[in-house]
């Protein structure tokens, strides 16, 4: 469904962010893409949505070419891919609703967002899945007053309501603690599977990687050297990834948290009292 | 290199020899230039004034003293008149310059070697000249009056105003611009969404400062013949009314105390 071709970024400060990856991701597929900071996850995924611009190579969705495209196709390329941030990247001004909202925006025209007149079925659809993060009574708060995992959960609905194709996701939980890292990543995870939608999700928490996903793409470098499920990140593979270091760590915690998965609800709750 | 070594301890300073020199250098020429100006002032300056200036001052303040209250009266209309110059004055520059600010801004302009350095152009044209001087000229142009007076207080706001809204511009948080843009909403949309919720806060903060300025400003104005208060204060020195002068003085500042009461309680509110 998306295919990466021997795509190139060179920034112009000289750094090689990616040498020619490839990379195919088959209709409804969560991948997991890994790698040590700064070896182009970031990149790979702007240059797929082309925030940057690629130096080189190619990019499809559904058959079509993203790197030939002009303007206003690429506007509407756009709207088929839906992107969540690390750092959120809210309008912290706007009030939930209107963050939510702007995932339409690539469908309404000038004046009817300026207004805030979105269509009906648009509103609609945003309270929807304003439920379905569990932020229906937050939707007239403005996005500053909110934690960390309800700002993420914006960012979700936001890219979900552009009614998307794929779902490109910057670590979405370096900027969370590691229990609402969790909940965000399964959040994800699950609406991907409830919608049929693909996902890359670049992540650097190897541990949390293993539990989520189905395949998992290690970069190095802004080359792929890993590509393969996760069960096979083993200690040799995680030091062509990240350079040399005691994995057993790594490893053992994903176990460990796999066992855990099985009885989360009574300490969500007990949480969820507290707060 | 700052970093020395001695005996072979290691030995840091902020700055190197040569630079510690130059430092230096430029204390000396700093201090020599004042001390020339200063010769320079006092040769063109006829001292006997300057000493005579306290009695002179404390002659021209038992003048003044008391004011005229009664005047007052006549000053309501003027003062109403100096509240509207600066005003209108100040919406009337806002509407040009929100434009200016957007293709002044290096990330929002839609090209940085044409349209960026002809809004820079007006900016700085516009601030590089004092309102009193916009109206002398607007003065001869329009007629004297009131909308002369709006008019040079605009064309004095709009550089001012362009150029605070263009750095806040440039100062914005570039992650929602990104999402923004992402969701494949067009150029005006990203505006509109990403940029403008972020630069409201300073743009209201502007606003009234520079309405805050423009009622200050707009009390001179009249000197020229630009309307309001200043036209009774030249009135009022022209016949060497003192008292009425203080009139005017202390109604100025009270009008002057209130705007900057009103700008800081509004930038209060909004940030
Ligand atoms: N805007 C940029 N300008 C110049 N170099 C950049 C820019 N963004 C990223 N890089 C460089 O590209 C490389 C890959 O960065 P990035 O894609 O952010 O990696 P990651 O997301 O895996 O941490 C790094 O060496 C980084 O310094
Ligand atoms: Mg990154």
């Amino acid at each position: 469904m998306l295919s990466v071709e021997r795509l190139v970024k060179r920034y112009p400060t000289g750094d090689a962010a990616l040498r020619g990856v490839d990379l195919e991701v088959p209709a409804g597929q969560v991948m997991a893409l890994i790698g040590p900071s700064g070896a182009g996850k970031s990149t790979l995924l702007r240059c797929v949505n082309r925030l940057v611009e690629p130096t080189a190579g190619r990019v499809r969705l559904e058959g079509e070419d993203l790197t030939a495209l002009g303007a206003a196709a690429l506007r509407r390329a756009r709207r088929r891919m839906g992107m969540i941030f690390q750092e959120f990247a809210l309008v912290e001004r706007l009030s939930v609703m209107e963050n939510v909202l702007s995932g339409r925006l690539g469908y309404v025209g000038f004046w009817r967002s300026w207004f805030r007149r979105f269509p009906p079925a648009d509103v609609e659809e945003a309270f929807r899945l304003l439920d379905r993060v569990e932020l229906a009574e937050s939707c007239d708060k403005r996005a500053d007053a909110l934690s960390g995992g309800q700002r993420q959960r914006v960012g979700i609905a936001r890219a979900l309501l552009q009614n998307p194709r794929i779902l490109l996701v910057d670590e979405p939980t370096a900027s969370l603690d590691p229990k609402t890292s969790r909940q965000i990543m399964r959040l994800i995870c699950e609406l991907c599977r409830e919608r049929g939608l693909a996902a890359i999700i670049n992540m650097h928490d190897v541990a949390l990687a293993r539990l989520f996903v189905e395949r998992v793409v290690g970069l190095r470098q802004g080359a792929i050297v890993y590509d393969g499920p996760p069960d096979g990140l083993t200690p040799e593979v995680l030091t062509t990834i990240y350079g040399a270091e005691d994995w057993s760590e790594a490893r053992r915690r994903g176990g460990a948290d796999e066992e855990e998965e099985e009885e989360p609800e009574v300490d969500e709750q007990r949480l969820a009292g507290l707060t | 290199m700052p970093v020395r070594e001695v005996a072979g301890v290691r030995d840091w300073q902020r700055r190197a020899r040569g630079r510690r020199l130059l430092g230096w250098l430029g204390w000396l020429g700093g201090t020599a230039v004042v001390v020339a100006s200063w010769q320079a002032i006092s040769a063109h300056t006829m001292w006997t004034f300057v000493w005579d200036a306290p009695v002179q001052g404390a002659d021209l303040a038992s003048r003044m003293f008391p004011p005229r209250w009664a005047y007052t009266a006549r000053l309501w209309r003027p003062l109403w008149d100096t509240l509207n110059i600066a005003t209108l004055g100040t919406l009337a520059a806002l509407v040009p310059a929100v434009p200016v600010a957007f293709l002044a801004a290096r990330n929002t302009t839609p090209s940085a070697t044409l349209i960026r350095p002809a809004a820079l152009l007006v900016i700085v044209s516009s601030r590089s000249i004092n309102s009193l001087i916009w109206a002398l000229l607007l003065v001869s142009v329009i007629g004297p009056g009131v909308l002369a007076g709006i008019v040079a207080i605009a064309l004095r706001s709009i550089g001012f105003v362009a150029k605070l809204l263009y750095e806040a511009i440039e100062e914005i948080d570039r992650a929602p611009v990104e999402a923004v843009t992402a969701t494949g909403a067009g150029r005006g949309q990203v505006v509109s969404y990403g940029i403008v919720p972020q630069v409201l806060p300073a743009f209201a903060g502007i606003s009234v400062f520079r309405w805050d300025i423009n009622i200050r400003e707009s009390t001179v104005l009249g000197l020229v013949g630009a309307g309001g208060i200043g036209l009774e204060l030249q009135a009022s020195v022209n016949v060497l009314a003192w008292p009425q002068v203080t009139m005017i003085f202390l109604l100025v500042l009270a009008t002057v105390i209130v705007s900057e009461w009103v700008s800081a309680r509004v930038r209060h509110a909004i940030i």
